[in-house]
């Protein structure tokens, strides 16, 4: 069963078409966005958030899911890591006494329960993108979209964020996600969305897309991607 | 020339002993354009957030039109303000005209547009860079403005300063709806104003000397208070 449907989805902006045509159910609990650089990703999910307006076709959820996003590139209110915690949980409606415990469970999660009096716009970037995972945890969401979560981290801060990114998968979160790393592609989803010039190229699951994609212009991707 | 040193020496002492008449010009001078400052942070810096992230009909002449204010002529403002007090004014009833009330109205419309606009663009920025994360946690655009303005307050300091540097520094609008009258509305540019032109030197340039000082210890606070805010909070 599907959680999330695509119908004729497209976006121009100006003259450029930057989607078109996508069509597309989305039932994994996690999938992987891959395509190269302005191929559209970033722009999909946002579609998908409800950030961006399609100028063509529709987004629908059989069941609205509550959802949220991790950016590429954290944004930290100027405020303690706790403040920011507990921002995102006040929009939600948590009643003021139960958000200290949830911001405190969220950033023992993360693995970063040190910071929480830390002001959040001094950290690290790999640091901050820990505590923007936190910060959206928090939430319980349904759906987490993230953007490219591990793009400007060293390694052993991508291994942690993708531990972070599997204990919320199995939570029960469904996560849909972009990345340039085809090995974390590989170990975190269970299926692949490939996307090319702004069009759907194909779904297919993640095993049998490393293995034999079914176009030629995936198969490419993947040998420029490993080549290099 | 040595006219002038005399006066600059008399202005000195005026300075040092306290003198009262000296101390309750400034006072009030201090007092009228610190109100006016608050109030017009107090009205501004929300209609600036508002016109930054709001979506409505007329929003972006309202936005010329805050930018046009900003550089409305005191005296302009002062014959409004005047208009509005006299006593066949539509405020005429209070009498306020001739008080230190007046002052504070009439700086008040003076640099509201002045901290609304260079709020608007403080805001404007922050909402370019905060913009899809407070939308994806669920912030309204109200909610938004307001968790902006509080972001930003450091950088506000800057549009707050530049309506009090204005505040103080004006003559025309306190000098119409305030009258200029000794011990009542009587604030350092107008003092100045009329000193000079009676004649009394000393008094005029201890006051100038004093104007030029707030204004430098203020600016120079605010440039400390920006600095710190950078480095804690980044
Ligand atoms: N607001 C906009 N106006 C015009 N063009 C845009 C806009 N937003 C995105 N684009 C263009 O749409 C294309 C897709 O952008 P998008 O950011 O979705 O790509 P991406 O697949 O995420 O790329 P990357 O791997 O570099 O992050 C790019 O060519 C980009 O320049
Ligand atoms: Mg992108």
């Amino acid at each position: 069963m599907h959680w999330l449907e695509l119908q004729g989805l497209g976006l121009t902006e100006g003259a450029t078409r930057i989607l078109a045509d996508i069509d597309l159910k989305l039932g994994a609990g996690r999938t992987a966005l891959l395509g190269p650089n302005g191929a559209g990703k970033s722009t999909l999910l946002r579609l998908m958030h409800g950030l961006l307006r399609p100028s063509t076709g529709t987004v629908s959820w059989p069941n609205p899911l509550s959802q949220a996003m991790v950016f590429q590139r954290p944004v930290m209110l100027r405020a303690t890591v706790l403040a920011n915690i507990e921002y995102g949980l006040s929009l939600r409606g948590v009643p003021a006494g139960a958000r200290r415990r949830k911001a405190d469970e969220a950033l023992a999660r993360v693995g970063l329960p040190e910071l929480v009096h830390r002001q959040a716009r001094k950290l690290s970037g790999g640091e901050q993108q820990r505590v923007a995972l936190a910060r959206a945890w928090a939430l319980e969401p349904e759906v987490l979209f993230l953007d490219e979560p591990t793009a400007s981290l060293d390694p052993a801060s991508s291994r942690e964020v993708e531990r972070i990114i599997g204990e919320i998968a199995a939570g029960g979160t469904k996560i849909v996600m972009t990345t340039h790393n085809l090995g974390q592609a590989h170990r975190i989803a269970e299926e692949v969305i490939y996307l090319e010039g702004g069009r759907l190229m194909e779904q297919t699951p993640v095993e049998e897309f490393f293995r034999q994609p079914s176009t030629s212009a995936a198969r490419l991707f993947i040998q420029d991607e490993l080549g290099s | 020339m040595s006219e002038i040193a005399q006066s600059l020496a008399l202005a000195g002492e005026l300075v040092a002993a306290g003198d009262a008449k000296l101390a309750e010009i400034v006072w009030l001078s201090l007092k009228v354009s610190l109100s006016a400052t608050a109030l017009s942070c107090v009205l501004g810096m929300p209609l600036g957030a508002l016109l930054a992230v709001g979506r409505f009909p007329g929003r972006h002449s309202l936005i010329v039109l805050f930018n046009g204010l900003m550089g409305l002529p005191p005296v302009v403002v002062g014959l409004l303000v005047y208009l509005l007090l006299s006593r066949a004014g539509p405020l005429g009833q209070f009498g306020l005209l001739f008080t230190p009330a007046a002052m504070i109205i009439a700086q008040t419309v003076l640099i509201t547009p002045i901290i609304a606009a260079l709020t608007r663009q403080v805001i404007e920025d922050e909402w370019r860079e905060y913009r899809e994360q407070l939308r994806s946690l669920g912030a309204s655009r109200m909610r938004a403005g307001r968790t902006l303005l509080w972001n930003a307050r450091f950088s506000l300091t800057t549009a707050g300063l530049a309506g009090f540097g204005r505040a103080v520094a004006e003559v025309g609008a306190v000098m119409i709806v305030g009258g200029n009258i000794d011990g009542v509305t009587r604030v350092m540019t107008t003092t100045i104003a009329l000193e000079t032109s009676k004649g009394d030197l000393p008094l005029a340039l201890a006051l100038g000397a004093i104007l030029v000082a707030v204004v430098l210890v203020i600016n120079t606070g605010a440039f400390i208070l920006r600095q710190w805010a950078e480095r804690r909070w980044g």
